[in-house]
């Protein structure tokens, strides 16, 4: 298979997030690439009319985490992804969560935001994505965080 | 026009409740997105949540931006060469759910165009040296194309 035909979920939520992952847009969209975001006008904005929306969520709130895991599981069975990659926050994580389980290859790149630490996300994802980015330098661990650059 | 944001999440009263008291003494209109808080402005407009489509033309049109210490508003205000003023949320005052806006502003301090106050005793003057400011010309982050190469070469399988 051609490498742009790979298919790639990317996966973010509104506010900084996305900005973030829009930065990114133009390497995403050699490949068939389908967005997810918790705030469809923010894709709309962006003239992407075929994103599909999760409910935002956090480990604050159990019950709405349940439902958006239930919807991150049904959107990668359905888009079957060769890749899942988030920008953040915890609805990204669980379509990397899902991908993996179903063999997709899975990155997650923490947020420029985090300057000092991590995020509980991206802690997590050292251990179960196949690869957790950050993008401060001195954020970078060697092969369980890597440091390839930054949006800012 | 002064355009402050909170954001679209979370509510920043100490932000919102700072920039109306000075909203009178600063000559121009201001114009808030404050988030869920619960602080009512009485001298600044005020709308909980700008669809997307109306808050881009609203910088376009700002002087400054005074705004949490979100990445966000910082890329809008980078992409609209406009100086941004940045208060960082903090733990401690059940602001966010931790510091990463403290680690954010310690970062970006000193880069062109971000001014940042500690807190809301230091708005009045990072405001006016905001204004002072004018443009303030994006610098495109000097690694964004590494990030693109390494994104390509993830997604195709040559970095594993």
């Amino acid at each position: 298979m051609g490498e742009y035909n790979k298919r790639v979920l990317a996966v973010a939520s509104g506010g900084g997030h996305w900005d973030e992952l829009m930065l990114l847009r133009p390497t995403l969209q050699q490949y068939q690439v389908q967005y997810v975001t918790t705030d469809i006008s923010l894709a709309t904005q962006h003239d992407i009319l075929t994103a599909e929306r999760l409910p935002d969520c956090n480990r604050n709130k159990p019950l709405r985490s349940l439902y958006c895991g239930v919807r991150a599981a049904w959107l990668v069975l359905k888009h079957r992804p060769h890749v899942v990659i988030s920008t953040g926050a915890a609805p990204g994580f669980m379509c990397l969560v899902f991908g993996r389980i179903l063999g997709a290859r899975t990155l997650w790149i923490d947020s420029v935001a985090n300057g000092e630490e991590l995020s509980m996300c991206g802690k997590l994802s050292m251990t179960i994505a196949h690869q957790c980015w950050v993008q401060w330098e001195e954020l970078a661990t060697g092969k369980s965080s890597r440091y390839f650059g930054a949006v800012l | 026009m002064i355009l402050v944001t909170v954001g679209t999440q979370l509510g920043f009263d100490r932000l919102i409740e700072a920039m109306d008291r000075l909203a009178p003494e600063l000559g121009t209109a201001v114009i808030a997105q404050t988030g869920k808080g619960h602080y009512v402005p009485q001298n600044m407009e005020a709308h909980e949540k700008i669809e997307p489509s109306r808050f881009e033309p609203m910088v376009k049109s700002a002087e400054v931006i005074v705004s949490h210490a979100g990445i966000g508003s910082v890329l809008t205000a980078a992409r609209f060469s406009k100086p941004i003023v940045l208060l960082p949320r903090r733990a401690s005052l059940h602001e966010h759910r931790n510091d990463h806006q403290m680690a954010t502003v310690r970062k970006l301090a000193g880069r062109p165009g971000i001014l940042i106050a500690q807190d809301e005793s230091e708005l009045a003057d990072r405001i006016r040296e905001a204004r002072a400011l004018g443009e303030a010309p994006q610098t495109p982050a000097p690694s964004i194309q590494q990030l693109h190469d390494a994104l390509a070469g993830f997604i195709e399988g040559r970095i594993l």
